[in-house]
């Protein structure tokens, strides 16, 4: 087990510093020159040349990157041209207010998906099962931004049950003090409770547009985890010996596939990734998704490098966590060696889109 | 208490019948020999006393019964009452039929407290784990069944078995996963317990040398259907249907079997190289 | 299980059936009704392909003119989908494009497939430190999701059709690479094929023969969904601006033109090219649904 973590941590810091350099080389090697992309076209040449030489492009590339890797070091990441702020600064103080969508939609979906791929599992081929499969495969057909503007078209314009799509919170509200940034938590923290509500009668929708999408892969995955414990040996010893369904359930079917549903958490964590900044737009939603977004449409090269580290860096992190309580839930991991196959876990595909494995993929 | 009896047992998988008008009665305290080859429908009918038929199979013909009681017959099922608890079954790759997250002392308890047991569970689950004879049957139960042996998790299957304080106790090619020098001390073991609990054993095998030296009789079943039977001496010295000859012809050539009734006999000829084929 | 078996065993009496056995529309008949995916799927694309193909060479209505008279009109009998805020029939609009949509589509997925799947058959065969320096490189690249990846290169590179194509395919490669190679590394221990290369084949008639084609297999499955993946990424990105600017009728671009009149009731501008998004890359999910079960020998 150790060996595991030790691996697993060796992994993730080769893949982070992986990661620094890779955006550097999207922001700074490809082709495309950053300073007309944010001049507009219609700068002259001496503008031009200025430009360049603010965002020290006339510099080597050494130079550059060294640059680059000094902002990492002192924590700045550059300094927005927009804001003023350092990116970090930004980033920062964003986060929080993505990571309540992140956890709200994602406890839904697995409220929603988990059951439901139990349920389903245990039901192979029954009407059930079919109709679960084709909702999965429509759930993953739905643009997530589309979504999002249906629902503020029926909860909002028409049946007038959701707030209105403009940010976190009302634009009277109290604002408490900022101690997490997050406002559901700082008006918790505060005791600030006509805020709070507000606050969540703001989340409602977006925390359901990401879960709706979530929850097909969730679901996906868990129907497939369970199909595998069913039809297994120790599910027919289970059986054979007359336990209860609930000791069945809980100590055979979801201690079982419970390692499958944490990969499946590890797709969806890329998936929230990926359309925080989709659902933060339509919704106003001042998260680090708004933010990049704002950065892509003023072309605010330092706010859009910074966002594209965090992601990374949050991407490998939420992996090593996810590895971590793989280990701890599969004693195969935790206690020992070969055993009867190689327990590697699964890498992730991204947002539960069905990635075909070749038939006894190990670990390759 | 009159043990297992299955009365003229079909199933059918589809429109195909997969066991046709089966017959057998395990008493309390004897053995009976279920020999076949792999398909012959010997695991169905093993699955159907418990109920556990795969799904896409069905009992339409005759009845199962339980110490007296129907358990199971077309249409009507009341064996999850007696699984696990009066009868009991053990299977062939004992690694892959326990419970890979689950230590192996938790698996033996989760059976105890099926059946009644509330307190002193570790106690009474070291105990039994120990009568399987593992050693150390405190340190086993902590463990977790990949770091466990075939043959040590075969133990803690039968100790399941027995923890279901069962009449009869099914064993499903309980040897053929195991490494030879293990085999013997398995079914040595199963026939300890046999005597020491008064339990009845189902043991099914496709090796009629196992079967041969172990039951007091045997049921020969080949494509679904019982072919023979009759006291384990009748059917390995007078057997009638072509195919038990043929699978006893392969017994009588490995020296060692008794093929006498007597329970005290002699020794067999040759001791020495007969023997290296694997006992 | 049966390669071309349709609902028809040979001895069956059937006076319908040809007098030399079960025809091609038959077994299409039984393969569809064995897999309904395959059914919808095909249903699906087809009716796609027909309507973008009508949106381009007969619209019922000019897709690009503007015309203020009649700016946003609700659904009604002249026009069907409504129109939007310059006076655009909307129903015209998502015809058109929804063409667009789905050549980019195709085309993404075609490259993707082309550059991964070869580069993961060289990684895979060749192995040894290339093989590690390729994989080490992948996953690092995977480290992002691919939305952002391809939004982030899209952004440096510039807003055009082909810079976004260019994005998302990049994007794309790392999972078809990783999934030939899976292929080719399992098939290079396959039996049959270190029996091939016991009776003395060369090692590229080997390759030709027995691992390419079991190797890239799933990928072709993988390239087909990933049409579908590729329509809703691509106007994604033009949903936010990346990519594909208007006055182009993509349909992400669309969408974000109607997103501001959601909240004033008029939904249909950005509903409807929604609504054909869906359908089409529904059809792919079902067609690579089907595909997938017929890779793993199944019924669906």
């Amino acid at each position: 087990m150790r060996r595991y973590i030790i691996r697993r941590l060796g992994l993730a810091v080769l893949t982070l510093a992986g990661v620094v350099v890779l955006v550097f080389m999207l922001t700074h090697i490809l082709p495309g020159n950053p300073a007309l992309v944010q001049a507009g076209g219609r700068a002259n040449a001496h503008t031009l040349q200025e430009i360049e030489r603010q965002m020290g492009l006339n510099r080597s590339l050494a130079a550059q990157f060294g640059s680059y890797l000094g902002n990492i070091a002192n924590g700045s990441l550059g300094t927005s041209y927009t804001t003023g702020n350092t990116a970090a600064h930004d980033l920062l103080t964003r986060l929080p207010a993505t990571a309540e969508l992140a956890v709200a939609s994602t406890i839904l979906a697995t409220i929603i998906g988990v059951p439901l791929g139990v349920a389903v599992g245990l039901r192979e081929g029954s009407v059930t099962d079919w109709a679960g499969r084709v909702g999965a495969i429509i759930g993953t057909s739905i643009p997530l931004y589309w979504l999002g503007l249906v629902l503020i078209v029926v909860f909002y314009a028409d049946l007038h049950i959701a707030p209105a799509p403009i940010g976190e919170v009302n634009a009277f509200a109290a604002m408490p003090p900022s101690y997490t940034h997050s406002l559901v938590l700082d008006s918790l923290l505060s005791g600030n409770w006509a805020t709070l509500s507000d606050a969540l009668r703001h989340l409602a929708l977006p925390a359901v547009t990401l879960g709706i999408v979530e929850t097909a892969p969730i679901f996906k995955i868990t129907r497939s985890a369970t199909l595998e414990v069913a039809g297994s040996d120790y599910m027919r010893t289970a059986r054979a010996y007359g336990l209860s369904r609930w000791e069945v359930l809980k100590n055979d079917i979801l201690r079982n596939a419970a390692t499958r549903v944490l990969t499946a958490l590890g797709i969806v964590f890329g998936f929230l990734l990926g359309g925080s900044i989709l659902v933060e737009r339509i919704y106003d939603w001042p998260g680090i998704g708004l933010y990049a977004w704002n950065a892509v449409t003023t072309t605010d090269y330092n706010a859009i490098q910074g966002y594209i580290l965090l992601i990374g860096v949050l991407y490998v992190l939420l992996n090593l966590a996810v590895d971590l309580l793989y280990a701890a839930a599969d004693p195969r991991i935790r206690f020992g060696s070969a055993g009867d196959r190689p327990r590697r876990r699964p890498r992730p595909a991204w947002q539960g889109r069905r990635v075909i494995s070749p038939p006894s993929v190990e670990r390759h | 208490m009159s043990g297992l009896e299955i009365v003229g047992l079909h199933v059918s998988i589809g429109d195909r019948d997969v066991v046709r008008a089966v017959d057998l009665h395990v008493k309390p305290g004897t053995c009976v020999g279920l020999v076949g080859a792999s398909g012959s429908g010997k695991s169905l009918t093993a699955l159907a006393s418990l109920g556990l038929l795969p799904r896409a199979a069905r009992v339409t013909a005759g009845r199962i019964l339980l110490g007296g009681d129907e358990t199971v017959t077309p249409g009507r099922d009341r064996s999850a009452e007696v699984r696990g608890s009066g009868i009991a079954m053990i299977f062939q790759s004992p690694r892959a039929a326990l419970n890979p997250v689950l230590r192996a002392g938790h698996q033996v308890e989760r059976v105890l407290r099926r059946n009644g047991q509330r307190d002193d569970l570790t106690r009474r689950c070291v105990e039994l784990l120990g009568a399987t004879g593992l050693p150390e049957p405190d340190k086993i139960a902590r463990l977790y069944p990949h770091e466990l042996s075939g043959g040590m998790c075969q133990r803690v299957m039968i100790a399941m078995g027995i923890a279901s304080e069962p009449e009869v106790l099914i064993a499903d090619e309980p040897t053929t996963a195991l490494d030879v020098t293990v085999q013997a001390e398995i079914l040595d073991l199963l026939d300890d317990l046999r005597s020491r609990t008064g339990m009845g054993m189902l043991l099914i095998s496709h090796d009629m040398s196992i079967v041969a030296e172990r039951c007091e009789s045997i049921s020969v079943m080949r494509q679904g259907e019982i072919v023979e039977s009759g006291t384990s001496w009748a059917v390995l010295n007078s057997p009638r249907h072509p195919f038990t000859t043929e699978l006893v012809r392969d017994v009588t050539y490995r020296p060692g079997i008794e093929s006498s009734p007597a329970p005290s006999s002699s020794a067999g000829p040759a001791d020495g190289p007969a023997r290296k084929d694997g006992r | 299980m049966s390669r071309t078996g349709a609902g028809f065993s040979a001895g069956r009496p059937d006076d319908t059936v040809p007098a030399g056995g079960p025809g091609r529309s038959a077994r299409l008949r039984g393969e569809l009704r064995r897999h309904p995916s395959l059914l919808v799927g095909g249903v699906l694309a087809a009716a796609m392909v027909i309507a973008a193909i009508a949106g381009h060479v007969a619209p019922p209505d000019n897709p690009l003119a503007i015309n203020p008279g009649h700016a946003l009109a609700p659904p009604g009998p002249g026009h069907w989908f409504g129109t939007d805020q310059f006076g655009r029939d909307v129903f015209s609009r998502v015809l058109y494009g929804l063409g667009m949509d789905v050549v980019i589509g195709l085309i993404v997925a075609a490259l993707a497939f082309a550059v991964g799947a070869m580069a993961g058959i060289i990684s895979g065969y060749l192995g040894g430190w290339i093989d590690d320096i390729v994989m080490r490189v992948i996953d690092i690249v995977m480290s992002l999701p691919p939305f952002l990846l391809a939004l982030s290169i899209a952004v440096v590179l510039g807003n055009t059709v082909r810079n976004v194509v260019i994005a998302i395919t990049i994007a794309y490669v790392p999972y078809l690479l990783r999934l030939t190679r899976s292929g080719v590394l399992t098939m290079r221990g396959a039996d049959y094929v270190l029996g091939a290369r016991a009776v003395g084949a060369s090692r590229s008639r080997v390759m030709a023969l027995h691992v390419l084609p079991n190797a890239v297999g799933p990928s072709m499955v993988q390239a087909a969904l990933m049409v579908g993946w590729a329509i809703l990424d691509v106007s994604g990105l033009s949903f936010l601006g990346v990519g594909i600017q208007p006055p182009s009728p993509e349909l992400g671009v669309q969408i974000a033109q109607g997103a501001s009149y959601i909240t004033s009731g008029q939904w249909w501008i950005s509903v409807f090219p929604g609504v054909a998004i869906i359908l089409t890359v529904l059809a792919y999910n079902f067609l690579g649904d089907y595909a997938d079960d017929k890779l793993r020998g199944q019924g669906s």
